[in-house]
């Protein structure tokens, strides 16, 4: 996704696409029996291409209500004939996924924040052209955009030196700053009229000060753009957590237990004892979809700002990159 | 225009005449030079602590680990450490190439890589136009919400829709058992395996992956397609001649760009897909480094074929991105 990021922002025009008015349509009733059936086979394609590409949602939200007798039964349908919330029931009946979700909860939230502090302090001292060695640092951060020690120098680093395995900070700390996200606050930071500042600092206010009380205040659309990339980073996140607390399952985010309770379960015969032992018989295949929902519920919950701030995010980086 | 610009000019000129001044004084070694160093940090010393964080953030988490490859060239043992495990040379490297199955690994990466070049890479373009010949923008902006949606749902409940899906109890296993008499084992089968990793792929961002090249499309001038409409031009012909060749350098810059990771597949996505029975297919670079180094502990092993991953990696942006320069592009950096 970062990359993919980078490369977006460093290429594109500075429009929004959303506002892109339409370039080449037939003009009204000159249009051609051609640019009729153009545009009918047009409208169809894509409206058919975006139905595809959220059937699966539809779908398995209808059969996280559904019995497992109608999913083994009934071979496809979007609404079930006889709603059940038995799924639902049974996971917050068990302690794990509710306690799963609450660790993801904290991570992202404390994750963020930390991500936050760490790209704004940095981005704000790189901004100022007069600190001493700022190119050298800047170099060193634009030097690791290119080159990195790779998965396995950066595990001994977390859990042999550090010794952070089976601990929070191996998945709050690693990723505090992305060296793209910084690079693009900073420049944020240098497009803020230096006149501020330098009242501010008249008024006996520290860099710190300044940073608080004037910087800050004036980046609140970046800082929740830049909050909403980093949050969504860490909910959707589970390598880390995966390979640094492979013991504290009490630690474990949401996407981790996903991982086991339907990818590793299925590979082996698929059982969800996992879950919990003493429960008798659970609805397999209706349990595992009304987890799906369960962890992405959230998401869509904020995916209206995410598109308005995401879309906006990849324009800020080819605005000011 | 220019009178806005002006005086920003003579600051950055005044600016680089500073930076000079100061750049002078840095290689000087005599007292004046410490004296000054001292004062600018004594000036700045409230910046100097705003900076700590972030600095002590890259050398922990980025530059350590760099060092940390040295690795790559011993035998280590997590008890030793880096320092005191013991010096081993090239052995690593000349291990995995005596190995019976590196072609398979680097084949895997290879044509796992081509596939989605050939396969996924168009895919974005294609919506793009697409959806760029849609007249309602109101109509359209509801496309593209639900377009973007899957590239913000994490991998792990893609692949966890994937098994419900195409598992043996799911919908698409039975209704493809229906149709064909017999199953197709799309999660355990390596024939199938790539397809499954290309079609997630198209599914989760294909969307999202519009957005650039919608961008491009903006630039476009419209007065071309009223010329080629006075010439008689359908909108195949207008879609033909003016809209693809107004992204087409956008296009043959994230080609190049997309050359320059060849060698990349991702582990996050392939680890969650690969298992037991589609190991053929699903071994790939990346997915050794993993299992070699976090699953089987050979950490010197799996650093060494990382490292020169990274390295050829390396190589192939930096010559991608001169590629992109000799064609005229602005390239990566």
């Amino acid at each position: 996704m970062t990359v993919k990021q980078e490369i977006a922002s460093v290429n594109l025009g500075p429009k929004d696409p959303s506002q892109m008015k339409q370039s080449s349509g037939p003009v009204g009733a000159n249009a051609s029996v051609g640019s009729r059936v153009f545009d009918v086979l047009n409208y169809l394609i894509v409206s058919l291409v975006a139905f595809t590409t959220i059937l699966p949602f539809i779908y398995i939200v209808g059969a996280s209500f559904a019995s497992e007798y109608e999913l083994t039964t009934r071979p496809m349908f979007i609404i079930p004939q006889d709603v059940t919330f038995d799924a639902y029931t049974y996971i917050f009946s068990t302690n794990r996924i509710l306690t799963a979700f609450g660790n993801s909860v904290f991570i992202t939230v404390v994750g963020t924040l930390i991500n936050l502090f760490f790209t704004v302090t940095m981005a704000y001292a790189l901004s100022k052209r007069r600190l001493r060695g700022r190119n050298f640092f800047l170099n060193m951060v634009i030097f690791s955009m290119f080159f990195s020690g790779g998965m396995i120098p950066g595990y001994i680093v977390i859990a042999n030196m550090l010794q952070m395995k089976n601990s929070y900070l191996s998945v709050l700390l690693p990723g505090a700053i992305s060296a793209y996200n910084m690079m693009i606050v900073k420049n944020f930071f240098q497009g803020i009229p230096a006149e501020l500042e330098e009242s501010a600092q008249l008024d006996g206010c520290t860099d710190i000060g300044t940073l608080w009380r004037i910087v800050l205040p004036l980046s609140l659309p970046v800082l929740a753009t830049f909050g909403l990339f980093y949050a969504v980073g860490h909910w959707n996140a589970y390598f880390g957590a995966m390979i640094y607390m492979p013991q504290a399952r009490e630690k474990w985010p949401l996407q981790v237990l996903l991982r086991e309770i339907i990818i590793l379960a299925n590979a082996s015969a698929g059982d969800l004892n996992a879950l919990d032992p003493n429960f008798v018989q659970p609805p397999e295949q209706s349990i595992k979809m009304a987890v799906i929902v369960v962890s992405t519920v959230p998401i869509m919950c904020v995916y209206p700002f995410l598109q308005k701030y995401f879309v906006k995010g990849v324009m800020v980086g080819a605005l000011k990159g | 225009m220019s009178t806005a610009a002006e005086p920003k000019r003579l600051s950055k000129r005044e600016q680089r005449a500073e930076e000079r001044r100061i750049r002078k004084a840095m290689h000087g070694t005599g007292p004046e030079y410490w004296r000054r160093l001292w004062a600018d940090i004594k000036r700045d010393k409230w910046l100097f602590l705003l900076l700590l964080p972030g600095l002590i953030y890259f050398i922990v988490f980025k530059y350590l680990p760099m060092w940390g490859l040295v690795i790559s060239f011993e035998n280590y043992v997590p008890f030793s450490g880096v320092l005191g495990s013991e010096w081993v040379g090239l052995k690593w490297f000349q291990y995995f190439f005596r190995s019976p199955s590196w072609t398979r690994y680097l084949g895997n990466t290879l044509i796992l890589s081509l596939m989605s070049i050939v396969f996924y890479f168009p895919a974005p373009i294609i919506l793009a136009l697409l959806l760029n010949e849609m007249q309602s923008l109101r109509y359209k902006k509801l496309l593209q919400t639900l377009l973007y949606v899957p590239h913000f749902i994490s991998i792990v409940i893609v692949v966890s829709i994937t098994f419900v899906i195409f598992g043996s109890s799911g919908i698409i296993y039975r209704l493809t058992e229906q149709l064909l008499g017999q199953p197709i084992k799309y999660l355990s089968d390596p024939n199938v395996f790539r397809w499954m990793i290309i079609g997630q792929t198209i599914w989760k961002e294909t969307g999202w992956g519009t957005i650039i090249f919608l961008a491009a499309l903006t630039n476009v001038d419209t007065q071309l397609y009223e010329a080629a409409m006075v010439d008689g031009a359908g909108r195949l012909r207008r879609l033909w001649h003016i809209t693809l060749p107004a992204i087409r350098s956008t296009i043959v810059l994230m080609l190049i760009l997309r050359m320059g990771s060849v060698l990349d597949t991702g582990y996050d996505h392939l680890i969650l897909m690969a298992n037991a029975l589609n190991r053929n297919a699903s071994q790939t670079l990346d997915v050794f480094v993993y299992e070699q180094g976090i699953k089987n502990g050979q950490y010197s092993y799996a650093s060494a074929v990382g490292l020169m991953k990274s390295v050829i990696s390396v190589i192939l942006v930096v010559s991608s991105n001169k590629i992109a320069h000799a064609l005229g592009e602005p390239g990566l950096y």
